[in-house]
């Protein structure tokens, strides 16, 4: 691989390129999907590739192949430098990039059972089961099951001289169980809609006793047939991880992208109300209780590797300390512009896509004190929320709002009945601010999605958090007539 | 079918199939996606990523009798289509039985699509697309905002090989240039256009109708969240489009009973014709899905009665009918998709339908929509990049954005006026043609900032 890496290197600097990386991946991929009981789709995948990535006079350019060859090294250093001579030609700053150390190593995702040694009968086997765990129920209208893993061989080299070798595998699975009557539609999923996802072996997809939870969760998903609509009102709410690791994804680590905050994702996906003053000034973006942070190197999660893919090592960061905005994720390029150097949060979907500022793992740290169990007994009147159904946030993630696939109510600190079709909103600092209780180490669990949406050609990113559930006062559930 | 790249990815799709043959397969599909794209993307009126790249995939699905498996590479080699043919071997040979597997489809005739494809576009340079992008900044700087953006430009291959004798292959080419504009007060604009020819895009227009707006709502005011009337630019309504195909214009939507879609039942205005038509030069065309069959132009909503679904082969079977080529690749669990809605024209000027709202809101484009409950269609999302109050038919001025959470079929039950021009817009998957509306109301939910 080192021949070729060196290959598209040399020939990029001698075409004028004063820096240049470039990554060389294999990505293979497995999914089995079950709908209803029975089998519906079993694929596996492999995509090869490599693409190089130019500076060159202070612009951009980025060119990708998928054949591995000499001549092609050649051909996509040339048409990269050729496309930042374009960039070149409507750049009013040129790009300037932080000092690093040069990176050098390896690194691998701990595991202990390799999913794709797992044999594949065993894994649909597994999965079948809590499937049909599920079907069984009488309402159940229809299930879908799935699982999946995807490990990933990556090599990245730049010219100044770093040259790293990273093997990172993923793993998720969920169960799903839907249940219709006219023009109710009700889903439970577990353990939350988009699946329990870990930077981990198959271990972490027996820990999830999907059969287990199968039968209970259909039950629920007819029972929310006939709950009663979910109230309307301000209402104290306790978020179970399922929900809140979400509520963090959207309102915590999207804003505090870098890039967005330059507005180089304004075309799609927006910017952020998170401006470098409000850093400067020490803005009070949630109460005391809330602590939330970076985390690369955190175990199980899908945002932790040894280097990002600019070379930069993993690392945490804080983002947001008892309630204070104190920093961001971001690049070589970003940082420098508030004095800092990379936090090293680099990532790019695959071999033909430029790294963006992603997240990691963004991570809102459990304080000691109370299980979230005891949270929801210190609660008199409100409503416990979990499992999301819905997402939506405004282009500067201030304005939110989330439905879930069930809400219970609690009165005198004991969960009971159900509500169907819950939702809330908030202005998203206002909402951290009334953040009065979060769960401590007893329910910290790694969450993650691998569908993490930014950049334009469109990249999924997958991304870990990790969340021990909290409680919010007098927040807006229910919206107009719903 | 004459062109080259079209020519060469059949032959390896064919290749493809004669080793899931001899592996073993009683059934088997090859599909080979060829890209050569590239974006040129723009922020702070400046290129700031500028990426292109050559990719390919092919895809097995095979069967060994009712046992299906797929798998996919990005290796064209013979040792590599041996390995994806053992691998879907593999997966096919250790699945359940799908009890109702009607096979894979048999040929349909497939007309030659010319329209789908354009030597500008299949040719364009990165060059190219930083002249465009320049003449956006320069719209930009003239009206004394800051351009954001992207110009992208594609050349598409597909082909497909089965056992049943489906040999389909074509090139179709896309280019899309869109651009945000940001003003210092506050205000931002949006404009968009997508062709199968780039050189019918026009840059300066696109940057001009962007900045001229980013001008125009500059410090916009708080207004009150609630119902109002609304006109909806051509940008919000795609996004309306888009959320009844992915919610209900499906056959295994209907299937799984998840649909609203209910033959004959009217669910919008008499106003509202929608069909999907891969054949419309007004669009992105493309002549076949992903399973190798003629897409045909199917109409789902006639003056507002819901009067058909898309069908891939495996839900034509379940119904009986033929496949409408709305095959997505497989493994596809999600099933069939409109990915060429046509939207009827109507006779109203962009000026009519604003005379037409005593009070309501001109809405240019949604942001971040998301079903709350998909059976009902109701969905949440943002206005964002131009929102303007509208009294007695004139529009008063710009107001900060609005959260809504509405339902798209009463929305379409309420459109009142139907733009007479349309534009040609890139989708969540496809390309759609949509004119401007206006509704007789709209459910605003909540506010922010800006």
């Amino acid at each position: 691989m080192r021949d070729l890496t060196d290959r598209a290197l040399d020939t990029a600097s001698s075409l004028g390129a004063g820096y240049a990386d470039t990554r060389v991946v294999r990505r293979l991929d497995e999914s089995i999907a079950i709908k209803s009981g029975r089998v519906e789709g079993v694929a596996s995948g492999e995509s090869e590739g490599f693409g190089i990535r130019v500076l060159v006079d202070g612009a951009w350019g980025f060119a990708a192949s998928h054949i591995l060859t000499m001549a092609e090294a050649d051909r996509v250093a040339a048409e990269a430098v050729r496309i930042a001579k374009a960039s070149a030609t409507a750049l009013r700053d040129a790009t300037v990039l932080d000092d690093r150390p040069p990176a050098h190593g390896t690194y691998e995702t701990p595991l202990q059972e390799d999913p794709f040694a797992v044999p594949l009968e065993r894994k649909i086997a597994d999965l079948l089961a809590a499937d049909q765990a599920a079907t069984r129920v009488k309402g159940i209208s229809f299930t879908e099951s799935m699982y999946a893993a995807q490990r990933e061989w990556k090599t990245f080299a730049a010219t100044d001289g770093s040259y790293t070798e990273q093997t990172i595998t993923h793993v998720g699975s969920s169960v799903e169980a839907n249940a219709v009557d006219g023009d109710e539609h009700q889903r439970r999923s577990y353990p939350d809609s988009g699946g329990g996802w870990q930077a981990a072996g198959y271990e972490y997809i027996r820990s999830l006793r999907l059969a287990e939870h199968a039968e209970p969760l259909a039950d629920e998903a007819v029972a929310l047939l006939t709950a009663p609509q979910c109230p309307s009102g301000r209402f104290t709410i306790v978020l179970d991880p399922s929900q809140l690791y979400l509520q963090v994804h959207e309102s915590c680590g999207h804003p505090t992208e870098l890039d967005r905050v330059y507005g180089t994702e304004a075309s799609y996906a927006g910017t952020s109300f998170l401006t470098t003053d409000k850093l400067d000034e020490g803005f009070r973006y949630g109460s005391d209780l809330v602590t939330i942070v970076a985390d690369a190197t955190a175990a199980g999660g899908m945002g932790t590797f040894g280097w990002d893919d600019e070379g930069v090592a993993a690392q945490a960061v804080p983002l947001v300390e008892n309630g204070i905005f104190t920093g961001y994720l971001s690049s070589r390029e970003t940082a420098p512009r508030i004095g800092r150097q990379s936090g090293g949060a680099m990532r790019a979907d695959g071999w033909n896509r430029i790294p963006l500022i992603r997240m990691t793992n963004i991570n809102l740290l459990p304080q000691p004190g109370k299980s979230l169990d005891e949270i929801v007994a210190d609660t008199d009147d409100g409503l416990y929320l979990a499992s999301n159904r819905s997402w939506s946030i405004d282009d500067r993630r201030l304005n939110f709002q989330f439905a879930t696939e069930v809400a219970y109510e609690i009165k005198g600190g004991v969960k009971g009945r159900l509500f169907k079709n819950p939702t809330y909103t908030g202005i998203t600092y206002e909402f951290w601010r009334s953040c009065d209780a979060v769960g401590d180490e007893r329910s910290y669990v790694m969450l993650g999605t691998p569908n993490c949406g930014k950049g334009e050609p469109g990249q999924t990113g997958h991304v870990g958090h990790a969340v021990s559930g909290a409680r919010f006062r007098s927040v807006q559930v229910g919206v107009g007539k719903w | 079918m004459n062109d080259e790249r079209a020519h060469d990815a059949l032959a390896l799709a064919e290749r493809a199939l004669a080793h899931a043959m001899r592996e073993g397969a009683t059934e088997a599909e090859a599909l080979v996606m060829a890209e050569d794209a590239s974006l040129t993307r723009f922020a702070n009126s400046q290129i700031h990523q500028n990426v292109a790249e050559t990719n390919i995939t092919v895809n097995l699905r095979f069967a060994v009798g009712k046992r299906v498996g797929v798998a996919s590479s990005g290796r064209t080699d013979e040792e590599g289509l041996r390995r994806l043919a053992a691998n879907a071997g593999a997966i096919a040979r250790v699945v359940e039985e799908l009890e109702d597997w009607a096979g894979l489809p048999a040929p349909t005739p497939i007309q030659a699509l010319p329209a789908a494809y354009a030597p500008a576009t299949a040719d364009a340079s990165p060059e190219v697309r930083a002249d465009g992008v320049r003449a956006v900044i320069a719209a930009a700087d003239t009206a004394g905002v800051t351009a954001y953006g992207s110009f992208s430009t594609s050349l598409e291959s597909t082909a497909v090989a089965n056992s049943n004798g489906i040999r389909a292959g074509g090139t179709r080419t896309v280019a899309q240039l869109l651009t945000v504009s940001m003003g210092p007060d506050g205000g931002t604009g949006y404009a968009e256009q997508a062709a199968v020819d780039v050189a019918t895009i026009d840059a300066a227009a696109i940057g001009r109708e962007s900045a001229e707006k980013a001008r125009a709502t500059a410090n916009a005011v708080s207004i009150e969240a609630g119902d109002y009337p609304v006109v909806l630019e051509e940008y919000a309504v795609v996004d309306i489009l888009d959320m009844l195909g992915y919610l209900g214009f499906s056959a295994l939507a209907v299937q799984e009973e998840r649909s609203f879609v209910e033959i004959g039942k009217r669910i919008g205005s008499e106003l509202v014709s929608i069909v999907d038509d891969g054949r419309d030069p007004a669009g992105l065309p493309m002549a076949f899905d992903y399973e190798g069959v003629a897409k045909q132009r199917v109409t789902l909503l006639d003056a507002g009665v819901c009067r058909g679904v898309v069908h891939d082969a495996q839900t034509a079977a379940r119904d009986g009918v033929t496949s409408t080529g709305h095959g997505l690749p497989a493994p596809n669990t999600y099933g069939p998709f409109p990915l060429n809605q046509v939207m009827a024209a109507g006779s109203a000027s962009r000026e009519d339908l604003i005379a037409g709202l005593e009070r309501g809101l001109l809405v240019t484009r949604f942001h971040y929509t998301n079903p709350v409950h998909p059976k009902l269609a109701i969905v949440t999302g943002m206005t964002r990049d131009g929102t303007f109050l509208v009294e007695g038919g004139r529009i008063v001025g710009p107001v900060r954005n609005l959260r809504f959470t509405q339902s798209y079929l009463d929305a379409v039950a309420g459109v009142v006026a139907v733009a007479r021009e349309r534009k040609t817009l890139k989708g969540f998957l496809g390309g759609a043609v949509v004119p401007a509306l206006r509704l007789d109301g709209w459910t605003f939910t909540g506010t922010t900032e800006h």
